[in-house]
């Protein structure tokens, strides 16, 4: 059968099963539009979260990102960064949000800090970070399809956001949490499945993360060694050192990307799903059980993937593939622009080397090494079918965990808490509809017409989250003293000096005539770049909101006892949350 | 508030307190110690084809924050209990 042929019966059968969820799962009510009721098992909720996050940047760009991008080592800030937040999540945030027992982010923030100014503040941080999040999946999905289903752009991104309108419009938390069940299932078969077929023909053992340390098939040398010799022959750095700037800006990094995950609304609102205390904690271990089968799989991808690539154009030492005989799926690549050969000294044959002067793989895209992995190793169709339908998942259901963020965020926040407390739930649940559709439809307008800054938007979402949401949380749970003009201006100017770092060097908006002070010259804080400055930000959130706490009266007394009455598992909450 | 008295809430986030700190150690030791700040001594170490420093970063961190996350469900249900403030 033709690949085009099965990929359609794979791609569509997954639509299918979510469109069934989407009807079996309707919300009838706004508990569970908002957190599905409140009943999700923990495992569940544990499969569910592991989908909300993994996004198409995970699924389709970070082993690229690792193994090509980052040299190897470099890009250890991404897997440390993307699951050493859950470890967060789960001691500091997840259990005590969850015994507070409401539906949003903002919600929590706008109590605990008893004002509508630091609900509506928290509102503006939570669409800012989940907005340019949303915008990444939409392109994620757009691009998923033009490339295995030779749709165009637009209209596999209309398909995409067809499907996501119905189910989260249809059932909000509650179509999305089982749809995302069955996400996480398509998604991590279809990224196991073509590493585990690599690292058996690449070491002759069928698990990456072991095959990894192991030797080559037919030989006693190390996958590693023999990776960094021949990096280290072509000029490039060594492969399992090669540090992304300096150790500073390596831990940084990884500090933002850890707290920016644990202040990402779309995943701490999937912890109010659950019935109890204790499961928000098991839930949260879960979930990075399942998070984790996937990223300790991506590294053994990168590498592997990696070594084949400069294998296939370089069989022996000195002896580079005739451009003539490159193999077919080289071919194919080039057609979609993901991959580009330029034979600059003319002898019919392609180097790869670090020198961008002699370098004739013009173009090697990050995406290459998931997308074209099943090809490299030769593995059947119905297995490149698998990894298309694979990376729609991923796009899809993060996408639907942020588009239901930002909507109850609108629909509850702004409208029932903030400007019509009257409403019944009936009306609210309608408004929640209404807000999902305006969500989707904007975000897929955002998709259609990427502003120039659809590139850089998901690695600010971390930024933002870390230097805005995450501080406010925790220091509503872990102080009592924390006052509403100390965690205002804590948000306001966390947020603030995190946007300024990233827009001096990438220009207002991403618009790249539009940076300023050039003369402070790049990276100019202690050598940390734009995408590691979140925790920065966090910092000067923390110092600010303490300070400023310091020089005002301290919260009313329910406030104090709000505070007492979460850390404490059983029990229903007695102090007044409403003013 | 459940049936705790003042000074007993006050123990009991105490005690999960301390374990949080404890346990965060190690989420720091295993992640920005062993993967970034001390990667390099590590890395003399090789443990079959992994570099010790580069394993802790790529794989090693990973699993020590499950398992910190199990141990701290596990202890603090055990702390949950021994202050009867376990949900139902």
């Amino acid at each position: 059968m033709e690949l085009a042929t099965i990929t359609y019966i794979v791609v569509g059968l997954s639509f299918a099963v979510y469109i069934v969820i989407a009807i079996a799962a309707r919300a009838g009510s706004t508990q569970e539009f908002y957190v599905a009721g409140g009943g999700i098992h923990p495992v569940a909720n544990g499969m569910a979260t592991a989908a909300d996050w993994m996004s198409a940047a995970s699924f389709i760009s970070m082993a690229g990102l690792i193994g090509i991008s980052y040299n190897g080592y470099g890009g250890s800030v991404f897997l440390m960064g993307w699951t050493g937040g859950y470890v967060i999540l789960a001691m500091l945030l997840a259990p005590y949000l969850r015994k507070y027992g409401k539906f949003t982010v903002p919600e929590f923030i706008g109590d605990r800090y008893y004002s509508d100014t630091a609900r509506v503040v928290a509102v503006i941080c939570l669409i800012l970070c989940s907005v340019t999040y949303v915008i990444g999946q939409m392109k994620g999905i757009g691009v998923a399809f033009s490339r295995f289903l030779e749709t165009d752009y637009e209209t596999g991104l209309y398909t995409g956001m067809i499907i996501v309108f119905f189910y989260a419009v249809l059932g909000g938390m509650k179509g999305i949490t089982y749809t995302q069940i069955a996400q996480y299932v398509v998604l991590i078969l279809a990224y196991t499945v073509p590493a585990i077929f690599i690292s058996f023909q690449l070491t002759g053992n069928p698990v990456p993360q072991l095959g990894l340390g192991s030797t080559l098939v037919g030989s006693d040398t190390f996958l590693l060694d023999k990776l960094d010799r021949v990096l280290l022959e072509t000029g490039f750095k060594e492969y399992t050192t090669s540090v992304r700037l300096s150790t500073l800006n390596m831990f940084a990094y990884t500090a933002s990307l850890m707290i920016g995950t644990a202040g990402l609304p779309h995943v701490i609102i999937r912890f109010f799903t659950v019935p109890k205390v204790r499961d928000a904690r098991k839930s949260a271990g879960y979930a990075l059980v399942f998070i984790a089968i996937l990223y300790t799989t991506a590294p053994a991808v990168a590498a592997m993937a990696r070594l084949n690539i400069m294998q296939t154009i370089e069989p022996k030492p000195g002896q580079h593939v005739l451009i003539e005989e490159r193999p077919q799926w080289f071919k194919n690549w080039e057609q979609t622009g993901l991959l580009a050969i330029q034979d600059k000294n003319g002898d019919g044959r392609l180097q790869y080397v670090a020198d961008p002067q002699r370098n004739e793989l013009v173009k090697l895209d990050n995406d290459i090494l998931v997308l074209a992995n099943p090809e490299i190793a030769q593995l059947p169709n119905w297995i490149i079918a698998l990894v298309a339908a694979g990376g729609l998942a991923a796009a899809l259901s993060t996408a639907a965990g942020l588009l239901l963020a930002i909507s109850s965020a609108i629909s509850h926040d702004l409208l029932k808490s903030t400007f019509y407390p009257s409403i019944s739930e009936q009306m609210e649940l309608n408004a929640s509809r209404g807000a999902m559709a305006v969500a989707v439809l904007g975000a897929g307008y955002l998709g259609l017409n990427p502003p120039g800054f659809a590139a850089g938007t998901v690695a600010l979402a971390f930024g933002l989250a870390a230097a805005s949401i995450f501080p406010a949380l925790m220091m509503g749970i872990f102080s009592t003293r924390v006052t509403r003009e100390g965690a205002i201006s804590g948000m306001v100017i966390g947020l603030g000096v995190t946007l300024f770092y990233v827009f001096q060097h990438k220009g207002v908006m991403f618009v790249a005539e539009w940076r300023f002070l050039p003369s402070l010259g790049r990276n100019w804080f202690f050598g940390i770049e734009p995408n590691a400055f979140g925790c920065i930000g966090a910092v000067v959130n923390f110092i600010i909101a303490l300070s400023v706490s310091h020089l005002t009266s301290a919260p009313p007394e329910r406030v104090r006892r709000l505070v007492q009455e979460i850390r404490i598992p059983a029990g229903t909450l007695t102090a007044p949350t409403q003013h | 508030m459940s049936q705790l008295s003042e000074a007993q809430a006050k123990q009991y986030w105490k005690r999960n307190r301390s374990l949080m700190i404890r346990l965060m150690l190690i989420w720091f030791v295993v992640s920005f110690g062993c993967g970034i700040l001390w990667v390099d001594t590590l890395n003399l170490i090789q443990i079959g084809g992994y570099k010790l420093g580069f394993w802790f970063a790529q794989q090693g961190s990973i699993f020590v924050f499950i398992g910190l996350i199990f141990y701290y469900v596990v202890a603090m249900a055990r702390l949950d209990r021994e202050f009867g403030v376990e949900e139902d």
